[in-house]
């Protein structure tokens, strides 16, 4: 066999796929997926899926039929062990082998585990799969304890579905803020304040010492001595950028598989796509691992076209969204140390925007239930960003206006 | 012509933006683009966004909830995620309002 085989089933792999078909790339496609799903969208499972536990929907990339009407060959369950780029081959877990012409790794990234005593206790778990999603909803209901151990954007809208359904809810963050690596300060005390209003135990500036106890009933030991039980652990404090398969066939890697603009890894067969990536963005003339929905949509699009001989560059700026207590959270931009912020509409009413600006340039922005506002701030990063902040702080001033005036 | 309902006054729409009028229980989205007129679904076929939140480019808009986009002449969907056509329904211009038979809408363009 050869063609072109994507190794991992996520976002990425499955839009690298549709987009190879929909670039006209006739050649094999083979994919080689170790979960036993075919790929579907990862963001429901912290957020839809919990809200609605009762719900069968899986938000499939495509439905199973489409892959066989594409000439698309599946294997589900199985993973790459090894990569002979040298014979063009990949060693599989079932003790086959795949040859192929061109690869491209869409191997994501998986959570980082809780290196701590008990940190692997039978109750804890992470949210990055339908099986993990699957584990949880039971617990979305009155009466039952959830721990959160990470007060990132998993954590926090796993805590947010569990109090819509009145379970009782606990957090607990090391840094002394949440979402710290995420948005701002005062984004961040919002949402501190937001969800203690509605009732979760949030817990900043906590060491978690160990875990104990029966299977079913974890017992969670802080620093300060206090001792808490609880019904079930989520475990989100990040992930892990799966580029061990990268590394060990002596690909460039520095936290991440690296590849340039196009998507191509230090190896010209071989292209990367999506969490598993950092790549060179030539819009914000950096290189950025990005975990998002986005980026695995998109840079996996960009390589597929790259592939079927339609050069693209991927260069978008990053865009991100949560969903909290049916809050709308958007983030576009990378954001440094330096920036002074403007802020517009009612941002502490969570009906607003923050603007990031770094010298002359607005380069980052958070968007509370402002869907429409939030486009228009990643439209004028997109065009360099040089706006004043008095016109970013002026109220009369549309975004619109101002992305209109940039486009020319 | 008495099938038709009548949406919204045509001074109601602009090029920036979509705009949303809820009848019967349905939402459509209204567009102005080259001194045309068009109406489709408000709601999104991949997920739970507006097209009337949405981000018009030329005769394309962006969903906002994940940035998938339409084709709002012909309801084909031309960005991913979006893979299913959104309805579209033919628009009558008459006595300053944008009308629609909500039975004759049609979705085309199917991936």
């Amino acid at each position: 066999m050869t063609g072109v085989v994507i190794i991992g089933g996520g976002q990425a792999g499955g839009r690298a796929i549709e987009a190879l078909r929909g670039n006209g790339f006739a050649g094999a496609v083979t994919l080689i997926a170790s979960e036993r799903h075919l790929p579907y969208e990862r963001p429901p499972l912290s957020k839809e899926m919990l809200l609605d536990p009762a719900s069968t929907k899986i938000d499939w990339v495509r439905p199973a039929e489409w892959y066989a009407a594409h000439g698309v060959e599946c294997r589900l369950g199985v993973s790459a062990v090894s990569i002979d780029r040298a014979g063009k081959h990949v060693a599989l877990s079932d003790g086959t082998t795949t040859g192929y012409d061109t690869l491209i790794l869409a191997t994501g990234a998986s959570p980082r585990p809780l290196n701590i005593p008990g940190g692997d206790h039978p109750a804890c778990l992470a949210v990055r799969t339908l099986e993990d999603a699957a584990r949880l909803r039971p617990f979305m209901v009155a009466g039952k304890r959830i721990a959160v151990i990470g007060a990132g954007f998993i954590g926090l809208e796993c805590a947010a579905a569990a109090r819509g359904h009145g379970a009782d809810v606990m957090v607990l963050e090391r840094a002394p803020r949440v979402l710290a690596r995420g948005v701002p300060t005062r984004i961040s005390d919002l949402y501190a304040g937001l969800h203690r209003a509605k009732g979760v135990d949030l817990r900043l500036g906590v060491e978690l010492l160990r875990i104990d106890g029966p299977d079913d009933a974890p017992m969670l030991h802080l620093a300060d001595g206090r001792a808490i039980s609880a019904d079930v652990v989520v475990v989100g404090i990040g992930v892990i950028p799966e580029d061990g398969l990268a590394a060990s066939a002596g690909l460039t890697v520095n936290g991440g598989i690296v590849v340039d603009e196009y998507g191509r890894t230090s190896d010209p067969a071989i292209w990367a796509a999506g969490d598993v990536t950092r790549h060179f963005n030539p819009l914000l003339g950096q290189s950025l691992r990005l975990e998002s929905w986005q980026n695995a949509q998109n840079q996996a699009i960009a390589v597929a076209r790259n592939i079927a001989g339609i050069e693209t560059v991927y260069a978008e700026v990053p865009w991100f969204w949560s969903d909290q207590y049916g809050i709308n959270m958007q983030i576009t931009g990378i954001a440094g140390d330096d920036t002074h912020e403007v802020v517009r509409g009612d941002l502490d009413g969570f009906a607003g925007l923050l603007l990031q600006i770094s010298g002359d340039r607005l380069v980052a922005a958070v968007g509370l239930n402002a869907v429409r506002d939030l486009r228009f701030a990643k439209q004028i990063i997109q065009l360099g960003g040089a706006v004043s902040a008095a016109e970013l702080a002026d109220p009369a001033v549309k975004l619109a206006d101002v992305a209109k005036r940039m486009k020319g | 012509m008495s099938d038709l309902i009548a949406l919204c006054s045509v001074d109601a729409v602009s090029e920036d933006a979509a705009l949303q009028v809820g009848h019967d229980g349905r939402d459509y989205a209204v567009y102005l683009y080259d001194g045309q007129y068009y109406v489709t679904a408000d709601l999104c076929t991949h997920g739970p966004g507006f097209m009337s939140d949405g981000f018009i480019e030329g005769c394309e808009v962006e969903c906002p909830f994940h940035q998938g986009k339409f084709n709002f002449i012909t309801g084909a969907p031309t960005a991913a995620p979006c893979t299913e056509p959104l309805r579209v329904w033919p628009v009558t211009v008459q006595d300053g309002q944008i009308w629609i038979d909500p039975n004759t809408g049609t979705v085309e363009g199917a991936t």
